[in-house]
């Protein structure tokens, strides 16, 4: 018979499965009673997310965010933290990516790349590790304060677009200023996709890697099993919480940098477009799992890229594919409920 | 309303001297083509559809050109002004096979620009007159002179007014606003010379608080009509309607919104473009550059409202034939500007499509009360 | 008569009846979570039952044509929120904060997507008390105008209070929350407390909402709420779980809200939206201050899981 490792594993993927399937059926329900053929909104959902090549390439372009996003929760929530601060930190981290950006005018295009990305980084890790440090010293909720943070960042946003670092060339929408040129980063080979998408996926492997293979992983793992074993068996729960946090914090930093770097170029309200709250769910979709969540992160982004074409197709309000990913979301906390009733015969 | 296709000959007659003097010639696109082929059209907007303003015009628009033979609607809408519409735009022509696509808002322009040479066998139409020598020959900025509308308005406002006074809420300083001012005041002291009107700028294109509270402190003052140049004039008319003065729309119908004071409004004819539709799907002509008024069939006028009376109507009726035959003008001699100065001197008469004098009007005219801030 | 000439006591004016207006939806929020957490559950999917409401509100208001029909259909609407949150939660090992926060983003996803027909036209509104009509300046007038929503939230505070500390009702929450072996030892069930704890404060979420649809800004359309569900939960703390603490707090929030557009008319417009991050600055350094490592918040449920 299988032993308790892989059996966890399968369990996991059939467990999430199978939410998705029942969201997916309550979801055909849903849309059947608004008058809409259920079997026609699956066949479009797929078609926008993965029927052509060019719904392939939409869905990856919204995956890249969304894995690093996913980790700004998977991360913390390993050190028994629950993190929703992803969407703050994406925008803080888009904004220190403009000003770093804005700020070395003159320096080697890559070398520009590396700092723009890197000032992101930083600026999203300082970001969640400030709620962190509340946590630690002042036992605040983390889950209140980076919800809290996530508004500061977005108020602070909006307040440097419209004045401080505005670019008041641009007359119709409020937007920042630009980073140069040369240090934008354009498209994988043969896949009108950018880079982005490869800084996710080596994100997630290298930090599964870590999380599962290393001492610090370990560590963090039994802090967020239980602190006090982990108190007792002598570990720096403090830093581990730090750490986890900063760690997180990074990676939606440097999905906001990305978001600079790709595709925008600069600042302005595009920058919340709810990659943050989308990383939330996959991040418990994929069991917290860093390597689960880079195919979970292309199912919702998916998901949210086939959303322009069901509002073509069916006259669907915009809405439409978030009311699909709230449905997943519940069925796959209610779904955490079956863990451990199945076990292995071992008669 | 009768969408006739544009010919070569109606082209030259109907833009007469304004041609030779810009640099923008339309220019003649030539397709190898059949008959009427089956074409998808597509719609972007910027918000929401509903919206009774600008997109809405573009909605009614829309369903109007789909009425069009062979043509298929698909609509999408809340698109940023952000490099998510070229994704959209290449969704529609991808999945969607769509052959005229018509992205509503004016900051999607420079994402047209950068898509349309990759996609030669669909026709961009863009609602602003932005297309100049070099940009891509499958693209189209078209726009109407909302001046004209709003004179005709101003002449209801001032034949209706019991103070006199007039209130004009712009949303930024920019000259088509103060163009529309404008002509909103010179259509009032045509019938009524000294009609007054308060103009104040919320600086937003769309602030709900902030119009609500500005019609009230208009209507404060004095005011009894109001017009609103804002994305959603909704707010605004509701407020007037509930402070009990008249107003006028603006975008599209908004006769709905205020049964007892709305008088008329000035209305985009976006409908127009199923001309370049149909001129696509046979392989015609079209320009580039397309900009008018009443007499280009760019702009309309809403239904009466029921306060205003028969002779008001008939009034501005033949104002309007006036400004459709292209005997009224709106700028001409003598013409003060509020502060006094000397615009256009006796006998000084300026075309209604000289786009040139309307992109640097910078001046409020004489019974304007308030400022452009610029100079 | 010149507006202008009221320059600061204009300010004034209008931070205290904008602070009437925009403390209604925080009030009734936090009134509903306190008697969700009083049970020992946290519900962060407010922010989706509050615009559940205004949608529902809204819609089920214009339709009939009676605003009161409207916050009545809300509250049900947030009930039914919050059963499915209770439903969920209390299934074994589930979480709470997690349930809260996808129930957010299904909440608000589900009223964009019935609220679409909803957004054009207009709807009926709730009725006002106009105490401020001897005045002559018509800002004083708005200041003054008294929604009923903010009368009836006036009297339920005390009530909720009342009731809390001086009811069997209020004793069997109150156990629930504290003491989970307690509350199995008297009997009670848990879950069916907690339950109706949970849609009781759906219903009152629900209404929260139903007031920004049918009063103020008084029209359905996206971006109608903007975070107001979820700072009820900060508030909640911040206010010791005490619903008479809510009714003060909600009004000091709202007061917040409203400082931002009334400097704005007269003339300071820089800094708009730092004053918006106001409410939610103010109440993590209320948090930080009052929150400890070494015990638990003063007042706080026993069983809440965000206190462990």
């Amino acid at each position: 018979m299988l032993s308790a490792g892989p059996w966890r594993t399968i369990e996991a993927a059939a467990i999430s499965i199978g939410a998705i399937v029942v969201a997916l059926v309550v979801y055909g329900i849903f849309i059947a009673l608004n008058g809409i053929d259920p079997i026609a909104v699956y066949r479009v959902l797929y078609l926008g997310a993965f029927g052509t090549l060019f719904s392939l390439e939409a869905t990856l372009t919204l995956a890249a965010p969304l894995m690093l996003t996913a980790l700004c929760t998977a991360i913390p929530a390993r050190a028994g933290l629950l993190v929703i601060g992803g969407e703050g930190a994406l925008v803080i981290g888009g904004l220190a990516a403009v000003l770093a950006g804005v700020s070395a005018g003159g320096i080697p295009r890559y070398l520009g790349t590396v700092l723009v990305l890197l000032a992101g980084a930083l600026a999203g890790g300082a970001w969640i590790a400030f709620a962190g440090a509340l946590r630690l010293w002042r036992g605040v909720n983390e889950t209140i304060s980076t919800l809290l943070l996530n508004y500061i960042a977005i108020a602070l946003l909006n307040h440097l677009i419209s004045g401080p670092i505005r670019d008041f060339g641009e007359t119709l929408k409020a937007t920042s200023w630009s980073i140069p040129a040369p240090f934008r980063i354009g498209t994988l080979p043969y896949l009108n996709v950018h880079w982005g998408l490869a800084f996710g996926i080596v994100s997630c492997v290298v930090l599964w890697f870590v999380m599962r293979r290393t001492t610090f992983g370990f560590a963090v793992a039994v802090l967020g099993g239980n602190i006090r074993a982990a108190q007792l068996a002598g570990l720096a729960t403090a830093r581990l919480s730090l750490a986890a946090c900063i760690i997180g914090g990074a990676a939606a930093g440097l999905a906001g940098a990305i978001e600079i770097v790709a595709v925008h170029g600069a600042a302005s309200e595009s920058l919340v477009v709810g990659f943050g709250y989308g990383g939330i769910l996959i991040a418990f979709l994929a069991r917290q799992n860093p390597l689960a969540i880079i195919p979970v992160a292309i199912l919702v982004g998916g998901i949210s890229a086939s959303g322009g074409l069901l509002q073509r197709r069916f006259d669907m309000p915009g809405a439409a594919t978030a009311v699909l990913q709230g449905c997943i979301f519940i069925t796959v906390l209610a779904g955490n409920t079956l863990y451990g009733r199945w076990r292995p015969s071992r008669a | 309303m009768d969408l006739t296709s544009i010919t070569r000959r109606s082209m030259l007659t109907s833009t007469g001297n304004i041609v030779a003097a810009s640099a923008l010639a339309p220019l003649f696109a030539r397709r190898a083509g059949a008959a009427v082929t089956p074409i998808t059209v597509g719609f972007i907007y910027a918000a929401t559809r509903q919206d009774y303003g600008w997109n809405q015009a573009h909605a009614v628009a829309a369903r109007k050109i789909a009425q069009l033979e062979g043509v298929k609607l698909v609509e999408q809408e809340k698109v940023p002004e952000t490099a998510e519409v070229e994704k959209v735009m290449e969704g529609m022509i991808k999945l969607d096979n769509c052959k005229v696509l018509f992205p509503t808002s004016f900051g999607f322009w420079p994402f047209i620009q950068k898509i349309a040479s990759q996609y030669p066998d669909v026709l961009f139409v863009h609602a602003g007159g932005l297309w100049k020598e070099g940009d891509a020959k499958n693209t189209i900025g078209y726009r109407g002179y909302m001046e004209e509308p709003h004179y005709l308005c101003g002449i209801a406002a001032g034949r209706m007014t019991k103070t006199g006074k007039l209130g004009f809420i712009g949303s930024k300083p920019l000259y088509f606003i103060f163009n529309n001012c404008n002509g909103f005041i010179l259509g009032a002291r045509s019938v009524r010379p000294d009609a007054t009107c308060q103009v104040a700028i919320t600086g937003d294109w769309d602030n709900p608080v902030k119009e609500a509270e500005t019609v009230n402190g208009l209507v404060d003052q004095g005011a009894d009509v109001i017009v609103a140049n804002v994305d959603s004039p909704k707010v605004a008319i509701e407020t007037a309607e509930r402070r009990g003065v008249y107003s006028c729309g603006y975008h599209t119908d908004l006769s709905a919104l205020a049964p007892n004071g709305f008088l008329t409004g000035a209305e985009w004819n976006w409908a127009k473009g199923g001309d370049f539709v149909k001129a696509w799907q046979t392989g015609g002509s079209y320009p580039n550059l397309y900009r008018g008024g009443f007499k280009r069939e760019m702009v309309a006028i809403s239904p009466f409202g029921k306060a205003v009376p028969e002779p008001v109507r008939a009034e501005v009726d033949k104002a309007r034939q006036a400004l459709t035959d292209d005997s009224l003008k709106l700028y001409k001699g003598p013409l003060r500007d509020n502060e006094g100065n000397v615009v256009l001197k006796e006998g000084e008469v300026i075309s209604n499509e000289d786009n040139a004098f309307k992109v640097n009007v910078k001046f409020l005219v004489e019974g304007a009360i308030g400022r452009t801030g610029l100079k | 008569m010149n507006e202008l000439e009221l320059g600061w006591w204009g300010v004034l004016i209008a931070v205290i009846g904008g602070a009437i207006r925009i403390s209604t939806p925080y009030l009734f929020v936090s009134l509903g979570e306190t008697l969700t957490e009083k049970s020992g559950r946290v519900n962060l999917g407010l922010e989706g039952t509050l615009v559940m409401g205004a949608m529902s509100g809204f819609a089920v208001a214009y339709l009939t044509g009676s605003p009161w029909l409207g916050v009545v259909a809300a509250g049900i609407a947030g009930s039914s929120l919050g059963l499915l949150h209770a439903a969920v939660c209390n299934l074994p090992r589930v979480n709470d904060i997690a349930v809260g926060i996808a129930l957010f983003l299904f909440g608000t996803g589900l009223a964009m997507f019935l609220g679409k027909p909803f957004i054009a036209p207009r709807g009926p509104r709730l009725p006002s008390l106009e105490l401020g009509s001897w005045s002559a300046y018509p800002s004083v007038r708005a200041a003054l105008e008294i929604n009923a929503l903010f009368i009836v939230g006036l009297i339920l505070a005390p009530v909720l209070y009342w009731g809390l500390r001086h009811t069997r009702w209020g004793l069997v929450l109150r156990t629930v929350g504290d003491s989970a072996d307690a509350a199995h030892a008297l009997g009670y069930s848990i879950e069916r407390v907690r339950t109706l704890a949970t849609m009781a404060g759906g219903f009152l979420a629900g209404v929260g909402g139903s007031f920004l649809s049918l009063y103020y800004p008084g029209n359905w359309n996206e971006g109608l709420s903007s975070g107001q569900g979820l700072m009820a939960v900060a508030l909640v703390i911040f206010a010791r779980w005490n619903p008479l603490s809510c009714f003060w707090v909600s009004l000091l929030f709202g007061g917040a809200g409203a400082l931002g557009p009334a400097l704005q008319s007269v003339g300071i417009a820089q800094g708009y939206y730092l004053f918006n991050a106001a409410p939610y600055v103010l109440t993590l350094i209320i948090l930080t201050w009052s929150s400890s490592t070494r015990h638990r918040l003063i007042g706080a449920p026993s069983e809440l899981t965000i206190n462990r």
